[in-house]
């Protein structure tokens, strides 16, 4: 009797829907992936999972407190002297936050779509791409966030975030890991082979590298600052260093603005290739 | 085979046994091979066929006993007796990154064989196996028959003395399967030992001149087809159904008829010399069966007497 | 449909089968890594170069900027990580070469068991995997000498001996992770787990960004134990003439000659069992 109910009930949501704008590609059902996430998680190896957040916290380890004390301490951009490990921490931040994000948006994507064929399967059902889009892009992020608040536990007790601003932090990284999720699952979606693949990876690192990480873009000629500020990863170092350091400014909407373009692109995309995809 | 004796034997098992841990897989097996015969390995799943094969091809050590392969003892001297060897394993392991003719080519770099001997061998191997066209195809995209046909081209790059084969046919349609009996049949003509298993009887009966059937490790019987059909079964089978709830009352009626009888939840088996004799006999004792069927005794008949009919996974 | 007519064993000399397996094995493996040179060039320099562009000149500037040879024995930063990463490199560019084929070989596509129905040994099988290992390490090593030249980063006469002590750690160290790899029977993250937490711990904490002494004593034993220290302390001698007590060179070479001899020794009869079972 229950099931009945529930099932006119589905019947009645469905039909509501569809005449809504959009229904063909958007049911509302997205939350069904990140529990279909969850269940996968649960069976999964967790302890590689979540043990992401580590790599960043090596970094900062070994620049922040190795590297600093060659370097001692530096000009923050707004002319209060910082120490090295303070002013890589926000930007190890933004990484974690990108590479918690990245890893689920492209390479388990990837196999989901090319070897368990799961979408084919989920788009059978009532959902629409735009739910398997915002579902798996969902699903990216939380690690990514995940990742974020792991490295904020580390490095909140040993003074690396200096004013209450810092708190701001963890918002920033959310935004910044749904970028960097929605863009990630759109480019992956648009690849073919795992030496496609390996290109995404292979780029990654050159951002973390060069985007102001571990020493300001005046260190660069002119036109190269430009290129590295066009980058995500710069734009959200920028982000999370500028709050985590108590330098706030309207400016930092920028940012931010950069981000929303980031994912409202990166979904687009993404429904629009696995409509073409899977619902031909 | 009454000439046996003044062969040549190539594979020698005495006592021959493979225990993992606490799982005896082999359970001190004795047989022989004789050059350039057929030799098949029948049983169910789980029978320690596939074992018994990995040990002849000096892949795997056996725990206990004595084994001889073409003069050599496969502990000491594995990668000698495996340069005469051409293995055909259940998975087919070829390279799936690399094209088909360079499956061929690698495998047989391994023997040691010159670039020079490898060129035109390849040709004739590609011929063999129906692969010309497929040649700068990768491994990964042939249809399974064409893999399998890949991998037994593959397992005669080096012109081995005997040739393992582990189940050659399994899962393959039966053109391709008929295809593969006749290229096996050449080879044998030529001199090359089979060593087969399989749990096909057909199969068995058209490759083997002398087959053992294994069950829990163990050989129950051993012999050519014929005389293991002749020994375990009789020459026909009547084949009759009276109804799922009446062929109990029947089968009591039935018993003193044949040489053997076999009740089945379905229908019931007679064994018998004459078979129409016999269904004409039960005919005329008033018992109409559904439906009746006289054929010739297989060795499947034999293998499901001495193995049971239990399912085994 | 032609007859394939031969008189069974007469194409193969046993004498020659048997030899020189490792390097058929090895003539195998190149065919396949030649399949995807452009990655492994692309990815043993690009991530050295990019660390040298980086951390090397970008991060080096603000060392230099603040007199920190003097806590580096009186030379620029640039010299100083130069023989790292260069160790660094050559060590990861061996590795990947054991690891991946080794898990390929056993557990994916199961190659190794193939070739061990023919007359190579299990033994020979993980030498043409180490050969092959050690020449893709001596390609990325030898381009990547060639830019640290380029940059200034390392003396010419320093090429040579920086060469064979980059060798000499990769071959110790993928040595190990041979028989490492050779034991594990499924993949479940097992190269997550090891880039985590071992590669990027060593990489770090081994000396190569700053010297190990400035790091806390219990950060310390992590580079102790890593090949790259071993031979970065080497390379820094060659390469600049870095202090170092004429017993630590002995050490350092004996470490990783340790670490090659145990590796190697504990792979060959995992191979021999799982090949053999």
């Amino acid at each position: 009797m229950i099931t009945q109910l529930v099932v006119a009930q589905a019947v009645a949501i469905q039909e509501r829907r569809a005449k809504k704008l959009g229904s063909s590609i958007y049911s509302g059902r997205s939350h069904t992936l990140m529990e279909r996430g969850f269940k996968a998680f649960k069976g999964s190896n967790w302890f590689i999972v979540l043990s992401g957040f580590v790599e960043p916290v090596f970094y900062l380890l070994a620049f922040g407190f190795g590297i600093g004390q060659l370097i001692g301490n530096l000009e923050d951009g707004s002319g209060n002297q910082v120490s090295y490990a303070a002013f890589i921490a926000p930007a190890l931040l933004a990484t974690s936050a990108m590479n918690g994000a990245v890893y689920d948006s492209t390479w388990n994507v990837f196999f989901k779509m090319h070897f368990g064929k799961i979408y084919q399967v989920m788009l059978s059902s009532s959902m629409g791409p735009l739910d398997v889009a915002l579902g798996e892009i969902s699903w990216a992020l939380l690690r990514g966030v995940a990742y974020s608040v792991g490295f904020m536990v580390i490095v909140t007790p040993i003074g690396l975030v200096t004013n209450a601003w810092g708190l701001l932090a963890i918002p920033a990284a959310t935004l910044i890991a749904f970028g960097f999720a929605s863009v990630g699952m759109a480019i992956t979606s648009y690849l073919k082979s795992f030496q496609q693949m390996n290109w995404v990876t292979f780029f990654l690192l050159p951002m973390f590298l060069f985007s102001g990480t571990f020493f300001p873009v005046s260190v660069y000629p002119g036109w190269i600052q430009t290129i590295v500020q066009a980058l995500p990863l710069w734009q959200g170092v920028e982000l999370v260093r500028s709050l985590m350091l108590g330098n706030i400014s309207m400016g930092l909407w920028s940012h931010v603005l950069y981000f929303v373009v980031m994912i409202a692109l990166g979904l687009w995309f993404t429904t629009v290739r696995l409509k073409a995809l899977f619902m031909r | 085979m009454s000439t046996n004796a003044a062969r040549e034997i190539v594979i020698r098992a005495k006592n021959l046994t493979k225990r993992y841990k606490d799982f005896v897989a082999v359970d001190g097996i004795n047989f022989e091979v004789y050059r350039g015969e057929s030799f098949g390995l029948l049983g169910p799943n789980g029978a320690g066929k596939s074992t018994t094969m990995k040990m002849i091809s000096s892949v795997s050590q056996r725990t206990d006993g004595e084994l001889t392969i073409l003069g050599k003892e496969p502990n000491q001297k594995g990668p000698e007796i495996r340069a005469h060897l051409g293995i055909v394993a259940q998975k087919d392991l070829l390279d799936r990154e690399l094209k088909v003719w360079e499956n061929l080519y690698v495998y047989g770099r391994y023997f040691g064989l010159s670039r020079k001997f490898l060129k035109p061998k390849i040709e004739e191997l590609l011929d063999f196996a129906q692969l010309q066209e497929k040649r700068n195809s990768k491994a990964d995209e042939l249809s399974g028959g064409m893999q399998r046909r890949l991998a037994i081209a593959r397992g005669l790059v080096n012109e081995p003395e005997i040739l393992m084969l582990d189940e050659p046919t399994t899962g393959l349609d039966p053109q391709a399967r008929h295809i593969l009996w006749d290229r096996l049949f050449r080879l044998k003509e030529q001199g090359v030992t089979l060593v087969i298993t399989t749990h096909y009887m057909d199969e068995a009966e058209q490759l083997c001149d002398r087959l053992v059937v294994m069950d829990k490790g163990q050989i129950m019987a051993e012999g050519s087809p014929q005389e293991l059909i002749k020994k375990y079964s009789s020459k026909e089978v009547v084949e009759v159904r009276f109804g799922t709830d009446k062929n109990e009352a029947a089968a009591k009626k039935l018993e003193s008829m044949g040489d053997r009888i076999e009740v089945l939840p379905d229908r019931i088996l007679i064994y018998t010399k004459h078979g129409e004799q016999l269904l004409s006999e039960i005919v005329e004792a008033g018992m109409n069966p559904i439906t009746s069927l006289v054929r010739r005794s297989s060795l499947e008949d034999v293998f499901l007497r001495l193995t049971g009919r239990t399912l085994i996974d | 449909m032609t007859d394939l007519n031969f008189v069974p064993g007469q194409a193969v000399d046993v004498n020659l089968a048997v030899r020189n397996g490792a390097w058929r094995v090895a003539e195998y493996r190149l065919r396949q890594v030649t399949k995807w040179w452009g990655s492994i060039v692309a990815f043993g320099l690009g991530n050295p170069i990019l660390f040298l562009l980086s951390v090397g000149l970008g991060v080096g500037s603000l060392v230099d900027a603040n007199n920190g040879a003097e806590a580096l024995g009186g030379v620029g930063y640039l010299q100083f990580v130069a023989p790292a990463l260069l160790a660094a490199a050559a060590i990861q560019g061996v590795m990947d070469e054991v690891t991946f084929p080794t898990m390929d070989g056993f557990v994916w596509d199961k190659a190794f068991f193939a070739i061990g129905a023919t007359s190579v040994s299990p033994k020979q099988i993980a030498n043409g995997v180490m050969i092959v290992a050690l020449l893709r390490g001596l390609f990325t090593t030898v381009l990547y000498l060639g830019i640290l030249l380029a940059f200034g980063a390392i003396p010419v006469a320093s090429v040579l001996p920086l060469l064979l002590t980059s060798m000499f750690a990769g071959w110790g160290w993928a040595s190990l992770m041979l028989a490492f790899t050779a034991r594990l029977e499924s993949d479940d993250g097992y190269f997550a787990i090891i880039s985590r937490f071992v590669v990027t711990p060593l990489f770090l904490f081994s000396g190569t960004f700053y010297p190990l002494e400035q790091m806390p004593i219990y950060l310390q034993p992590i580079g102790w134990v890593s090949p790259i220290w071993h031979s970065t302390e080497l390379g820094r001698f060659l390469s600049y003439g870095a202090e170092i007590e004429p017993i630590m060179f002995f050490v350092h070479f004996g470490y990783l000659a340790l670490m090659g001899v145990v590796g190697m020794s504990l792979a060959y009869p995992k191979f021999h069992q799982r090949l053999l079972k």
